[in-house]
């Protein structure tokens, strides 16, 4: 009964979908204004209902109902009750019902509460949206029903990857989907504002918190991704430019972008056919991002379905969705009119050069992403990894950083060099000093510049707020410092952990110890640990970093059982400079029964720093959207007040 | 600064038309490999012909370089072997690894050339994913790969006992690929 609730309420919003669609486009033509009304309350009412349906589809695995196929095929009744819930969105259909869930609910959210702009331009907004939307549902309902019944159900059922079952990854999804979604509502925004040609600073004002928003959250998606693929796949490795991890590196980098030219366009009004332009780009690589990992079209660690005909209902949906908006795009933005001028050197300029770059990186990241696909259209097949993607995109990310040290201390409009050349010394002295310092330490290039530039841009990014009050500083360029600190410590662990990590290979028997580093780290015993449904082999370790307290490591080779399938779980020991991390692998090979076995020990210097700064980069987008809303709601307060006064007044 | 420059002066017509121009492409490509048979089945202009001549040195300290020589000497009692193109830093071969390891344990003799890598790298490749390789070439220039008529990695050629490339394998070898792997080796030694 339950799944076809579900189901129902699934059908119920695509329904309403489609009327918000109607509405909205019948609403927009001459003497239709009579249904205009509707489309408010009904884009909440999809919301709702769409909300309600997903909430069936997590009832339903947290009670593990077996005759549900989806249940059957990804859930176990022996699975931790965390790890059902989040089963739910584990799987292609589950997390395809999450994406239209949190769409519904981002479309009834800026139907409620947006009220900035004119009416025409929202009714164009949601209509977009609902058409976005309808799409999906239409994928749902037709290609990958979450809520289908199995005729026998099975006594047990199949079980989740293991590899999944894991506290961040069980909320990694979920986060980066937010992010995806929350750029359909700039995607949105975007479209209306080409309907009605209402773009200007009230419509990037509008775009510009979702934005913040859905970037905020793609930043942590991306950051705990990473740190996931760090201590879990084993590999100590935090970024393998697998096709999963470009799919949400591709839209951060729109987004980021958007962030900056919506400023622009904001407080300059400047930049508008590119914010717009964006604005489709940004959703639009969430979708081919989702679309290359869905459709198995790549081959990937990460892919779940590999299903031709899914693949081709979902490019058939970027077809018409993308498509769509940039055949608008391409005629209508040649009516927008143009924005306001601007010098070379200032605010703005540096912000393009900034545009620019980012959309140099996720450009050759679609290309290397894409490039295997081209030649295996020629007959072959390559993999390209970090030795085109590496270099290639620090030619354009090194550039975008010096302007990036420099930017936020120009004035708008027009500015000098000589006028900032003084206070961007003391950073690029430090820049030149930390890389005098490094000359002759056998640091590779792009480590070594990564290192310089990380100490540069620490101090270049805390400038804005000197001969400032800190007390009055508005809470977005607060945002912006934290913001750009954390690029300069995530920069920084990075490089340090490519320049000095140390890395060590030995067999080991128990009562043997090996130095790492800084670190002498012992090996104690090896033993089998049954958890509730693996088993594993547990070394017992003893690490001390330079003779000082000792601490016990205890990483695991696990075994899953439902289904069947080898992870490793690393130990770690992390101190303030850096993370020790230790694997253990198999037997030593060779020598059965004399007890050696293989470790892999590594020392590295710094290496949290990469996601300390990340989640920097994310605190600061939180700070700026709770500055930009704080100010938008004094706003909206203080003209409420004035309009009460002026009714009593009878005016 | 194209966009700069771009907003300030009335925007170029066909500019705009640009990113749906590029979008088309990339549904081309995409709609290419969508639809065609995921067919492994390419011939190689190199198969029937012998290996050509190389002598790669060790990729890691414990096993032994490769050369074209010991392909054909048949000192491996006639048997054919595979020859494996792979690199640390390439994630597919991370995936074929437990395939290869499969065939090794049916006796199969693998060679392996090593792409574009260091050492230390490979090192650690083989520690995190097993290493089924009798012997390992180190390819620094991709020369070896080139001459052997593969683009990419990973690749798997099958070479019988005179020496002569009978099979190339593109990509990598999925579970369900094993036996035929091993069916086209029992077609080589005949």
């Amino acid at each position: 009964m339950i799944a076809e609730f579900g189901l129902v309420a699934l059908w119920l919003a695509g329904a309403l979908a489609l009327l918000q669609l109607v509405a909205g486009a019948v609403g927009l033509s001459k003497g239709g204004e009579a249904l205009s009304g509707l489309v408010r309350p009904v884009a909440a009412a999809q919301g709702v209902l769409a909300l309600v349906s997903f909430a069936t589809l997590v009832a339903l695995f947290a009670r593990t109902d077996l005759s549900v196929k989806l249940v059957a095929m990804n859930s176990h009744s022996a699975k931790p009750m965390i790890y059902k819930i989040a089963g739910a969105w584990g799987n292609h259909e589950g997390s395809m019902l999450l994406w239209v869930m949190v769409m519904g609910l981002a479309g009834a959210f800026v139907a409620m509460v947006e009220r900035r702009l004119p009416e025409r331009t929202m009714l164009a907004t949601l209509a977009g949206q609902a058409f976005v939307s309808l799409g999906f549902y239409a994928f749902l309902l037709l290609s990958s029903n979450p809520f289908e019944r199995l005729v026998t159900p099975p006594p047990e059922g199949n079980g989740l990857n293991p590899l999944l079952q894991d506290m961040g990854l069980a909320f990694h999804p979920p986060t980066l989907y937010f992010g995806y979604v929350g750029l359909s509502v700039a995607f949105s925004f975007a479209i209306g504002a080409l309907v009605t040609r209402e773009v200007g600073p009230a419509f990037a004002r509008a775009m510009r918190p979702w934005v913040l928003g859905a970037w905020i959250f793609l930043t942590i998606g991306i950051t705990a991704g990473s740190y996931w693929a760090y201590y879990e796949l084993g590999w100590g490795g935090w970024w393998f430019w697998d096709p999963v991890e470009n799919a949400s590196l591709m839209p951060w980098l729109a987004a980021t972008a958007l962030l900056h030219s919506a400023s622009v366009l904001a407080s300059r009004d400047a930049l508008r056919a590119w914010t717009v332009m964006l604005g489709v780009v940004a959703f639009s690589m969430s979708m081919v991002g989702t679309f290359l990992v869905r459709s198995g079209i790549l081959t990937s660690v990460h892919a779940f379905a590999v299903d031709p005909e899914r693949g081709s209902f979902i490019l058939a949906l970027l077809a018409i969705n993308i498509g769509g908006a940039l055949t608008l795009f391409a005629l209508r933005a040649g009516t927008v009119t143009e924005g306001k001028r601007f010098a070379p050197i200032s605010r703005e300029g540096a912000l393009v050069f900034n545009n620019v770059m980012l959309s140099a990186i996720l450009g050759i990241i679609l290309f290397g992403t894409l490039y295997p696909l081209v030649t295996e259209a020629f007959d072959t097949r390559v993999s390209v990894g970090p030795p085109y993607f590496n270099p290639v995109s620090a030619v354009f990310f090194v550039p975008m950083l010096l302007v990036l040290a420099v930017g936020p201390l120009l004035r708008w409009r027009r500015d000098r060099l000589d006028r900032v050349g003084k206070v961007v010394a003391i950073p690029a002295l430090l820049a030149l000093g930390v890389a005098a310092f490094l000359i002759g330490r056998g640091v590779s290039l792009l480590p070594y510049v990564g290192m310089a530039l990380a100490a540069g841009l620490a101090v270049a990014s805390v400038l804005p707020l000197r001969e400032r009050n800190l007390r009055r500083t508005p809470l977005a360029v607060w945002g912006m410092v934290a913001a750009h600190l954390g690029v300069a410590v995530a920069l920084f662990g990075m490089a340090s952990d490519s320049a000095f990590k140390v890395e060590r290979l030995v067999a080991l028997r128990a009562g043997e110890a090996t130095q790492v580093g800084p670190w002498k780290v012992m090996l104690k015993s090896v033993r089998p640990v049954a958890g509730p449904n693996w088993t594993a082999m547990e070394a017992d370790m003893f690490a001390s970093y330079e003779g000082g307290i000792v601490t016990e490591i205890r990483p695991q080779a696990r075994s899953f059982w439902a289904p069947l399938q080898q992870t490793t779980e690393s130990a770690l020991v992390t101190r303030w400079n850096g993370q020790l991390y230790a694997v253990i692998g198999e037997e030593a090979p060779g020598s059965p029964g004399d007890g050696r076995w293989q470790l892999r020990l590594w020392w590295k210097p710094f290496v949290t720093l990469i996601w300390y700064g990340g989640l920097l980069i994310a605190f600061g987008g939180l700070l700026a959207l709770i500055g930009r809303v704080a100010s938008d709601l004094r706003r909206f307060a203080a003209r409420g007040k004035i309009a009460c006064r002026r009714e009593r007044q009878g005016r | 600064m194209t966009n700069g420059t771009g907003e300030k002066r009335a925007p170029v017509r066909w500019a705009l038309w640009l990113p749906l121009a590029l979008f088309v492409g990339f549904i081309v490509v995409v709609l290419f490999g969508l639809l065609r048979p995921a067919g492994n089945e390419v011939e190689s202009a190199m198969i029937g012909k012998p290996l050509p001549a190389f002598d790669l040195p060790a990729a890691v300290p414990d096993r032994p370089g490769l050369s074209s020589k010991t392909f054909a000497t048949g000192e491996n009692g006639g048997k054919p072997r595979l020859l494996n193109v792979f690199a640390s830093w390439c994630v597919p071969c991370a995936v074929e690894a437990p395939q290869l390891e499969a065939l090794r344990r049916a006796g199969v003799e693998i060679d392996g050339v090593a792409i574009r890598d260091k050492p230390k790298d490979v090192a650690a490749f083989l520690a995190r994913n097993g290493n089924p390789f009798a012997r390992i070439g180190r390819d620094d220039v991709s020369a070896v790969q080139m001459a052997i008529g593969s683009s990419g990695v990973p690749e798997t050629f099958v070479i019988d006992a005179k020496g002569v490339i009978r099979y190339q394998h593109i990509g990598d070898i999925r579970p369900d690929q094993v036996p035929m792997i091993l069916e086209k080796l029992r077609e080589a030694e005949e």
